[in-house]
């Protein structure tokens, strides 16, 4: 009933191509970064920033890299915590050997090295598919984990190998309470979102999707096989690297390379894979879904009252956690960002479904 | 259209402030009450739960002890909450968010037993002005208490362990001279924890000029074939092993696999309890390791557990297992919580504390033999007294030997050479605060 678009005529080529068509998800979007922007941050307690929030939008934020790669260019990896764990160890370096320069340009540069490092791994795309691929983007993941451990310039020679980050600051602003990292990492997010979203509906997320739907057609038609798998493990890569930046600096401080660890890898995957391959949205609810659910599940017996030992609540959660992932994906192979799809065509037709 | 686009954005509007509103008050209240809050992040489940579960029933045990018998510290009832961290740092950090705020004061101190979320909740500690006790692990360079003011490595750090077993071979060799030429191999868990005796050792090998081959297992070590092949071709005449949870009890198996002596094989103070050495079965006879705080037995604070706590039905583990080495040390991690906050209420007056008042209870410690054996833990801990500067109180600890049934001890009380230890924690210790930007504590201002 309120969900339509009928009266709602484009009338140049520009309104035609935005990014949202419908006034309603144009307003409804609004209104949720309004409310994350100004009302979070008088709503929230500092626990749910530092371990629901902060975590959900960095990860979130990881999960649109992978999308791009996984759910868009069609090229599986399972070694993408190899590359957030370039982004945070090549910001670590830049922020320590070179301290004047600015957070944002340590970010950027450490997204470009973690590109430099995802285009080199993603050279055995060019020659192997699928499965296969897979397999080979392990290599990545085992080569950063020993590279990190091993060799101790990386983590300036520090004797438990475990590196700790300075405070960030930037323009005078000192990024230290939970409420400023949030607004911070949320306003890099809705950036790097709209970034990825014109991407994906440009002519190189076009090449990428031809390519993950059929790479000989897409040859056929005149997309360049190695352009189109390069680019997009490079894009794919600096978003990661970004967030490996950001999970080192705004979220754990000090890290070890365990941080980065395969757990972490098929957790990304995971992500992109409950909430939908090939949706920026898909990104957001997989994140979510990970990050939020267990901590959720840990806490319920104990909101509800329910004396339990706490081994007996840490089983339940896990057990609860796997069949939810499993129910998820029967009722909707496609992930929630599929539901969420679901639910508003459904939405349109309200209240008269035929 | 307009208009019901418009009524859809405050209905959405008002539903997400509803939801957010819920979500903000669910975190429950709690009255100002005479109770001091102790969380305890504790590993019940997982690869390292066969020493998580022991250590954490000491812990919670000894709160509940204090209860029964003393009626609280000094009036003030002690009130705690275990959140499982599974020995994975995220997880802890999430656990220490969860519980620093709880109970009327916040929380007390943190015990996490683990070094990689001791290292992640280091550079929280100043901000949340709680203390961070880790007695027996965490960084080693956190003795100085100039830079770490938080961090409170009670009786004794990595480097005083792997300090210790350098002077019991050398001993063994006659003389640390006698080490020249000899390889000394470190079968280490690759983690901050495995690592942190690296630096020492290093030190001391420079000084004696043993060979160091440093063998890291990765997590959980399951694995360690490799490990010991090179074990079996190097032949090194000593093996210190660094290990936690299940992988100590396989090195000592694929030692009896190889055939390496183990009476040659030395643990830290965390790969020397009953589940290390146990599943090894007889193969484990002649194994040491060091123990330091808490040897495995019983004395009169375990009469007071058995009639106060057990025989009453509230014991967290089995009846049995009381006594057991982590169990033990579990215990004095607690009582040393609970001690700093009876000496910080000498300072501040009997009422719930917050942990910048504790701190200050944990740098005034002074347990002496007196207090020791007063608490009935008398055989079970050194004296330990802390000051500002000097957040460890003690760095001694002894050896002991498994003979197949129990654990007995096998050598006198080592000191650490604190001419070796305190330039590397003030090279280490500086390190950190110009990676930080901390500016050094003034001591002589504060007291």
């Amino acid at each position: 009933m309120f969900y339509r678009e009928n009266g709602q005529y484009k009338t140049s080529y520009a309104a035609d191509q935005q990014m949202l068509p419908i006034l309603q998800d144009r307003v409804f979007l609004a209104g949720v970064v309004v409310f994350a922007f100004v009302a979070v941050p008088f709503l929230v307690s500092d626990y749910l920033f530092l371990s629901l929030l902060i975590p959900f939008l960095i990860l979130a934020l990881a999960a649109i890299g992978l999308n791009l790669l996984v759910g868009y260019c069609g090229q599986i990896s399972i070694g993408h915590a190899a590359f957030m764990a370039v982004g945070a160890y090549a910001a670590y370096n830049l922020a320590l050997r070179i301290p004047q320069l600015n957070f944002l340009v340590v970010l950027v540069l450490a997204g470009l090295i973690a590109a430099a490092v995802g285009m080199l791994f993603g050279i055995p795309s060019l020659r192997i598919k699928g499965l296969y691929l897979a397999v080979a983007t392990l290599a990545a993941q085992f080569f950063m984990d020993w590279l990190f451990a091993r060799v101790k310039w990386f983590t300036n020679y520090a004797s438990s190998g475990s590196v700790s980050t300075a405070p960030v600051e930037m323009f005078g602003w000192k990024i230290d309470t939970p409420t400023e990292k949030y607004v911070f990492l949320l306003a890099v997010l809705i950036v790097f979102t709209l970034v990825a979203k014109n991407l994906v509906r440009s002519h190189i997320g076009r090449a990428w999707m031809a390519m993950r739907d059929m790479d000989v057609a897409a040859e056929v038609i005149g997309i360049r096989p190695v352009y189109a798998k390069l680019s997009a493990f490079a894009v794919s890569s600096f978003y990661v690297g970004v967030a490996g930046a950001l999970w080192g600096f705004m979220h754990l401080g000090s890290w070890e390379p365990l941080a980065f660890n395969l757990t972490l890898s098929l957790n990304l995957l995971f992500m992109i894979i409950i909430g939908g391959m090939g949706s920026l949205l898909g990104s957001y609810f997989g994140a979510a879904f990970i990050v939020v659910l267990p901590i959720l599940l840990n806490q319920i017996p104990a909101m509800l009252g329910i004396p339990l030992s706490t081994a007996m609540v840490s089983h339940l959660e896990i057990m609860i956690f796997g069949a939810l992932i499993v129910f998820f994906l029967i009722v909707e192979p496609h992930g929630l960002a599929r539901l969420w799809a679901i639910g508003k065509e459904k939405l349109r037709l309200w209240p008269f479904p035929h | 259209m307009r208009q019901a686009a418009k009524t859809r954005l405050l209905a959405t509007a008002a539903g997400a402030v509803l939801m957010a509103a819920a979500v903000t008050a669910s975190a429950p209240a709690f009255a100002q009450a005479k109770e001091q809050f102790f969380p305890v992040l504790s590993y019940r489940t997982g690869a390292y739960a066969p020493n998580g579960v022991p250590f954490a029933n000491g812990y919670v045990d000894y709160l509940k002890l204090v209860n029964a018998r003393d009626g609280g510290i000094n009036g003030i009832k002690i009130t705690f909450e275990e959140c499982e961290t599974g020995y994975a740092t995220d997880r802890g950090v999430e656990c220490y968010e969860r519980l620093k705020g709880k109970g009327p004061t916040g929380a007390t101190l943190f015990q996490p037993l683990s070094t990689g979320i001791t290292f992640a909740v280091t550079d929280k500690a100043p901000t949340d002005r709680i203390p961070i006790v880790t007695a027996g692990y965490g960084r080693a360079d956190s003795v100085d208490g100039t830079i770490f003011g938080w961090n409170f490595p009670l009786g004794g750090t990595y480097w005083d362990a792997a300090d210790i077993l350098v002077q019991h071979v050398g001993k063994k060799e006659g003389g640390v001279d006698n080490l020249k030429g000899k390889k000394i191999a470190l079968v280490y868990h690759d983690s901050p924890y495995g690592k942190e005796p690296i630096p020492l050792l290093q030190e001391r090998a420079k000084m004696h000029g043993y060979e160091l081959l440093l063998l890291p297992v990765t997590h959980p070590g399951v694995e360690q074939k490799a490990t010991w092949l090179q074990i079996r071709q190097q032949r090194p005449d000593y093996v210190f092993l660094w290990g936690w949870g299940v992988m100590n009890s396989t090195s000592i198996k694929e030692a009896v696999a190889t055939g390496y002596p183990r009476e040659k094989m030395y643990g830290v103070w965390w790969a020397g309890a009953e589940p290390d050495v146990t599943p090894a079965g007889d193969g484990a006879k002649g194994y040491n390791a060091l123990v330091f705080l808490a040897p495995a037995g019983q004395g009169q604070v375990h009469k007071d557990m058995l009639k106060h706590v057990y025989e009453k039905g509230q014991g967290t583990g089995k009846k049995e297992e009381v006594g057991e080495v982590l169990y033990n040390r579990g215990m004095v991690s607690a009582m040393m919580g609970v001690e700093a906050v009876k000496r910080a209420q000498i300072k501040y007056g009997k009422k719930p504390l917050k942990g910048e008042e504790v701190r200050w209870g944990l740098e005034n410690l002074a347990i002496d033999a007196g207090a020791i054996k007063k608490l009935g833990f008398e055989g079970f801990m050194a004296p330990v007294s802390t000051s500002c500067a000097d957040h460890q109180g003690a760095r001694s600890a002894s050896l002991q030997t498994w003979d197949g049934k129990k654990w007995s001890s096998s050598s006198g009380m080592y000191e650490a050479d604190a001419q070796i230890i305190k330039p590397l924690i003030r090279a280490s210790a500086e390190k950190y605060a110009a990676e930080k930007k901390i500016t050094r504590r003034d001591c002589a201002k504060e007291q």
